[in-house]
């Protein structure tokens, strides 16, 4: 068709409105649905942290400058466990976010990985089932663990040719028990507790 | 369907096979195929746009003045990349997960553009959705079989189901120079049994 001024700006016009419409109508039809996928992802995530629980209070806690949602999972009203969604900045390929369970004592129970985007085959068994990051740490006291990796000097076994990776992982799992500290109510100075507590009754286990 | 009609679609993945005989598209079939599952991911979400832009840029394509015809193409193929990712993100957030960061560049994928400008912008609706079925299909087979080759090389499973022999496999295959070696090899094995 031949070019005009007038069609071209008409057909561009026309074409833009009818695309951005479209995408506004499947942005509304899906803005429900993601965010509950969201949520599920969350929920998921707590329950593999987590022993039973029947209710979760979700707080903010700021940590070495890091916002970090803690969740307090309680059973007729008694705490039974922390989770903590816990990030590092410092992974081989960007940030890498935990979710570390802790249980009322300061044990670390398990720990999940939320976000990563390190090198596939070497960062990304950080997230594999029983890697070595995680069996150094699972089961233990964290009050007992040094949180570093053992090349530098801590009790944390290193991802064999990820040492990036893993002192991200270290440094993730060593942020979140500092929020468990002042969650747990062990150490109320270390960062601002934010306002606005929010208490949700999902993630009940059947 | 009429033979005409069926080697539309063959040809797309025989003939003008989009990564080993066009070689096009090579930024995410380099960068998804560390395992079969992501490359397959990866090839059905390209397929579901490019037989969508297809069939609407060949509705469209006798309102479309030539000197705008790129952007109105390029507006068209961004709204439906969206669309999908949007979809994707509500209904399947673990694949999301996976291909999240690969999703926004199938819009600058020349696979799609280039079937825009090459045949659908020339064709019928009908014979541009078959089009976008074979070249789809085409991508979606290659970049399975490179996911594939470069999973059992390099980390010892197939389709996320462990072998049992991960420890013993190079790990340079699911990295980026594994990315090229296989690629290449798999483009003159294709060729090769191409030719006969």
């Amino acid at each position: 068709m031949k070019s005009s001024l007038k069609n071209m700006v008409l057909v561009l016009f026309t074409i833009t409105l009818l695309s951005s419409a479209a995408v506004g109508g499947v942005y509304m039809l899906t803005k429900e649905p993601i965010a509950q996928a969201k949520v599920a992802a969350v929920n998921n995530a707590l329950k593999q942290v987590l022993p039973e629980y029947e209710s979760t209070t979700s707080q903010t806690i700021e940590v070495a400058e890091l916002p970090i949602v803690t969740h307090t999972a309680t059973v007729a009203d008694k705490a039974v466990g922390y989770a903590v969604e816990s990030i590092s900045k410092n992974g081989f390929g960007g940030a890498v976010r935990l979710m570390v369970g802790f249980d009322a004592e300061g044990k670390i129970l398990n720990i999940n990985v939320l976000e990563q985007k390190e090198t596939p085959g070497l960062g990304t068994k950080m997230a594999d089932e029983g890697n070595v990051l995680l069996l150094s740490l699972k089961d233990k006291n964290a009050a007992e663990v040094n949180m570093t990796v053992k090349k530098d000097g801590g009790d944390i076994d290193a991802l064999t040719a990820a040492t990036i990776s893993s002192r991200a992982y270290a440094e993730a799992v060593a942020v979140a028990y500092e929020a468990y500290k002042v969650a747990s109510g062990k150490q109320s100075e270390a960062g601002d507790v934010a306002t606005g507590a929010t208490k949700q009754e999902g993630g009940k286990y059947e | 369907m009429s033979n005409n009609k069926l080697s539309l679609i063959l040809k797309g993945i025989i003939k003008e096979n989009p990564t080993f005989v066009l070689i096009l598209g090579m930024c995410p079939t380099l960068g998804t195929t560390t395992s079969a599952i992501n490359g397959l991911g990866m090839g059905v979400a390209t397929m579901a746009v490019l037989i969508m832009s297809n069939a609407v840029i060949a509705m469209i394509k006798n309102v479309i003045p030539d000197k705008v015809r790129i952007p109105a193409f390029i507006v068209v193929i961004a709204s439906f990349v969206t669309v999908i990712d949007m979809l994707m993100q509500a209904y399947v957030p673990s694949l999301y997960a996976a291909l999240g960061v690969f999703i926004p560049l199938i819009v600058v994928n020349c696979i799609i553009l280039g079937r825009a400008e090459a045949f659908a912008s020339k064709n019928g609706v009908f014979d541009s959705i078959l089009d976008g079925v074979g070249i789809g299909l085409g991508f979606t087979l290659s970049l399975t079989t490179i996911g594939a080759v470069r999973e059992i090389l390099g980390s010892g499973a197939i389709f996320g189901l462990n072998l049992g022999i991960g420890d013993y496999m190079p790990l340079v295959f699911v990295l980026a120079p594994g990315a090229f070696l296989v690629l290449g090899f798999l483009m003159v094995l294709f060729n090769k049994l191409a030719k006969r």
